[in-house]
């Protein structure tokens, strides 16, 4: 097990490695500069204008400027927003519990939801049901999301009133010393009413986040059970006269379901991605709108930060999945 | 962190028991403040955030106008040469107390001082109280250039000595970036050692005190009991941040917020037809132009120019991307700004008069490159559209043109390139009413070559010394005469084609009453009341 998992933090340190190039590099390929959209329409001067460059270290040569930003990431410094003149790490560390939240809720969703669809697709292979659920789960897929968001908000915001049309928890309510978990601060605070307006605030979100993932798992689920379904040892334990349920519980569900881990710890990056259209929809404070923004702006430091971060993040759940495989599948642990 | 946390805790107590009675009004603002100290930033949607809830400045716009007015300098001298203004400030103003300061005492010359020298000398312990900051306003307006010193005469007497006269002076100390803050707070936050607090925790003597911001979701205000120019009506002032201008306009229609800026052009007819909301409008205190190269050729003659904006139809521009809404612009300022020339006769849309005169200019087979801006702006909602109609409107005189665009920060920089051949659509918003930051600003020779904002590369002698002269004037009456005169030279000239001067709306809860539009853009809720 020591040495699975050495075997796969040796491979962290050269990815990680490479992405704080392709961070450091995305937001300098961008064309403009942070210098020229402070100006606006008023324009600068290039005397004024390599003198703010200098004053923000943009002057020096590319390859000090990375070794620069490598050499304080190492002593946990990831340098100062040039917006907001704030610690980069800082300001992740506050929007983070928001986009954690809302990704927790809608993977959940989209696994409580994905795998039972799959798993009786598969069983009732070719019935209506089959059918109709995978063909959602392909529309679901190709949704966009902005449009899927902004549909479901004004039906069930707009026309129905039964949901909140953004943000996190009605403004009556207010957890200045909570976590940033607005469903954990709200539960411990006590206050009437606000769990649940902090459950119907999240509500819309997390389906549209959890639209897409859904459908993989969907149909990655029907997929593996088609598979399983078709080995020698399930038409075994079905001659010896076991229950159909048993069959699929307990021989088929178990194996089916190992390729679908993997599945699920891939959502963590689609469900980051998915996580900056939806926040920008729901006015959601989170890392995907600060990215939204701060790529607008050209606010280096930020943006290679953030990226860097969710990457860290993105890589650490996938670690962590690879483990759980090598738990729950032992042919990987021994191999 | 700890420290907002903190602070932010103490508060909620004191708005908890302020109760259920409380008048809150919940404004859906279009985007999250860079800081809360306005002088590093330029963005309207900090100066909401900041200077027009938090702050005061020495003098003020009056309310829906750019007029001056007495703010937190009761009344001022200017001296016949125009070299010195004399400022009284208005006794007894307080500080906010909040729950993370307590000042022991009242507006000062000090804190004037303070204000405007952490930004003007470079020497002083807060010019850089956070790395990277600069102060672009202060250096935009020339401050740096026109302050010679400023002298505290008294405990309430201050005086500005500048190094010439300056007629738009009063003016520029009317914006954002000159707010006052206080010194007593900024000396505590230095001895604390946590200076960078002055950009997150605010202490001005404004309507409202900042009470907490939650990072990209909510600012929270309460109105400050003391405020010298009286109590606000409503209690608690709260900024709920949606970046999406259709998500701000369900929040309003569902009642989550009461009033909201920057509608989608495409939905004020919707909005206008809501039983529950009343969509207030104001003509915008901007222009949209094309600013031709006047240095390149054929743009070098004045008229090929002419020719072209005879061949504009700018009343389709307005009906196509305005939606009808906003007005077509003749002169290079808004018809609302004071020494505006309605005797200014635009050029006609002619387009058989137009074909005629290049061929008298002797142009023929013209290919052109007209540059459409990325992005939305308020004073231009789609530039791709506007550039195809003119491309539509240029063939029709047998003139060719090519669409081109940039990312925006690279548009910004390249269109101000001496060299660059093409006609470039762009626009201004004015920043603190004053004609010379239209006239001098775009149009004036200093502002031509690399990095500046004269798009045209414009420089006229006719025109620039009538607006230098204007702006040396301290008589108002004299600089209306000058400032109407540049811009007939300007008409004649033509280095632009003057599209249009857009419409501002403010959609907003018919529970709303006393809120005043800002001609500067700018969303400040002094005055505001709501029926509960």
């Amino acid at each position: 097990m020591i040495r699975f998992l050495l075997g796969k933090l040796a491979y962290l340190i050269p990815t990680f490695l490479g992405i704080t190039i392709v961070a450091f590099g995305f937001v300098r390929l961008l064309p403009g500069d942070p210098v020229l959209l402070m100006a606006g329409e008023r324009g600068i001067t290039p005397e004024r204008h390599a003198e703010l460059s200098a004053q923000l270290g943009f002057d020096r040569p590319i390859w000090v400027q990375y070794l620069d930003f490598l050499g304080n990431l190492f002593q946990g410094d990831f340098g100062l927003s040039l917006t907001t003149k704030k610690p980069v790490l800082t300001e992740f560390l506050t929007l983070f519990p928001a986009t954690v939240e809302l990704g927790l809720v809608a993977v959940t969703l989209a696994t409580l939801i994905g795998i039972p669809l799959g798993v009786f697709a598969a069983i009732k292979r070719g019935s209506w049901f089959d059918q109709i659920s995978m063909g959602t789960a392909l529309v679901g897929y190709s949704m966009p999301i902005f449009w899927w968001g902004l549909l479901l908000i004004i039906f069930f915001s707009g026309i129905l009133k039964w949901t909140p049309v953004s943000g996190r928890i009605d403004l009556l309510y207010f957890f200045p010393n909570g976590t940033g978990f607005m469903l954990w601060d709200s539960l411990v605070s006590g206050q009437k009413g606000a769990f649940l307006s902090a459950v119907r605030h999240l509500i819309l979100p997390a389906i549209v986040l959890a639209t897409i993932p859904m459908a993989v798992i969907a149909r990655q689920s029907r997929s593996a059970m088609l598979e399983v379904l078709g080995e020698d040892y399930v038409r075994t334990a079905r001659a010896k006269g076991m229950s159909p349920f048993r069959v699929i519980s307990v021989h088929a569900l178990r194996n089916a379901l190992i390729p679908v881990v993997t599945t699920i710890g891939l959502q963590v990056g689609v469900v980051m991605a998915g996580a900056i259209l939806t926040e920008t929809i729901f006015s959601w404070p989170g890392i995907g709108k600060w990215m939204i923004d701060s790529i607008s702006r050209r606010d280096y430091p930020s943006v290679q930060g953030g990226l860097l971060l969710m990457a860290g993040v993105v890589m650490l759940v996938n670690l962590i999945v690879d483990l759980l495989y090598g738990v729950i599948n032992p042919r990987i642990r021994h191999s | 962190m700890k420290f907002a946390h903190l602070l932010a805790a103490s508060s909620l107590a004191l708005m908890a028991a302020a109760g259920a009675h409380a008048k809150t009004l919940v404004y859906c603002s279009e985007g999250s403040p860079e800081g809360f100290d306005p002088a590093p930033y330029t963005a309207g949607t900090t100066f909401d955030a900041a200077s027009q809830a938090v702050y005061n400045q020495l003098v003020e716009f009056k309310p829906g106008t750019t007029e001056i007015a007495p703010a937190l300098a009761e009344s001022y001298e200017i001296s016949d040469d125009g070299l010195e203004y004399t400022f009284h400030l208005r006794p007894g103003v307080k500080f906010h107390t909040t729950d993370f300061f307590t000042p022991t005492r009242e507006l000062n010359a000090d804190d004037v001082i303070f204000s405007f020298m952490r930004q003007g000398d470079e020497s002083s312990p807060w010019h850089q109280y956070v790395a990277g900051i600069t102060y672009e306003y202060y250096s935009g307006m020339e401050m740096p250039t026109v302050i010679k010193e400023i002298q505290k005469v008294d405990d309430l007497t201050v005086k500005f000595v500048l190094t010439r006269p300056e007629a738009p002076f009063l003016a520029n100390l009317a914006m954002d970036f000159a707010s006052i803050l206080s010194k007593e707070y900024a000396d505590k936050l230095e001895a604390e050692n946590r200076k960078e607090d002055l950009n997150n925790a605010p202490v001005g003597t404004g309507p409202f005190k900042f009470v907490a911001y939650q990072k990209d979701a909510v600012i929270r205000y309460q109105a400050f009991d003391d405020y010298w120019a009286g109590r606000e009506k409503i209690d608690d002032l709260i900024f709920a941040i949606t970046p999406d201008p259709a998500v701000r306009m369900q929040k309003l229609q569902a009642g989550e917020c009461h009033i909201m800026p920057y509608p989608a052009p495409a939905d004020i007819e919707a909005l206008k037809a809501d039983p529950n909301l009343q969509v207030m409008e104001q003509p915008g205190l901007n222009v949209a132009y094309l600013a031709y190269n006047t240095t390149v050729a054929p743009f070098d003659n004045p008229n090929v120019r002419k020719a072209l904006n005879m061949a504009m139809n700018k009343e389709a521009i307005l009906e196509a991307v305005f939606q009808g809404t906003g007005q077509v612009a003749k002169n290079p300022i808004p018809p609302t700004m004071w020494s505006y020339n309605d005797a200014v006769e635009d050029t006609a849309f002619d387009p058989e008069a137009a074909k005629k005169l290049l061929e008298e200019a002797g142009v023929s087979d013209l290919s052109m490159e007209i540059w459409a801006m990325p992005v939305q702006r308020p004073y231009m909602p789609n530039a791709r559209r506007t550039a195809e109609l003119m491309q539509e409107d240029f063939a029709k005189i047998g003139v060719n043109v090519e669409i081109v665009s940039y990312e925006w920060g690279e548009y910004l920089k390249k269109s101000t390139d001496p060299s660059r051949k093409g006609a470039v659509i762009l626009g201004w918003t004015g920043d603190n009413g004053d004609p010379d930051n239209f006239m001098g600003v775009l149009l004036g020779c200093s502002a031509t070559g690399d990095g500046g904002a004269n798009r045209a590369q414009w420089c006229n002698k006719e025109f620039d010394d009538l607006i230098q002269k204007a702006k040396v004037t301290a008589d108002q009456a004299e600089r209306i005469k000058l400032y109407e005169e540049a811009q007939l030279v300007f008409k004649r000239e033509n280095p632009w084609a003057t599209i249009a001067h857009s419409t501002v709306f403010m959609p907003m809860s018919k529970k709303v009453s006393g809120y005043v539009m800002n001609p500067l853009g700018k969303h400040g809720f002094s005055g505001v009341d709501i029926e509960e």
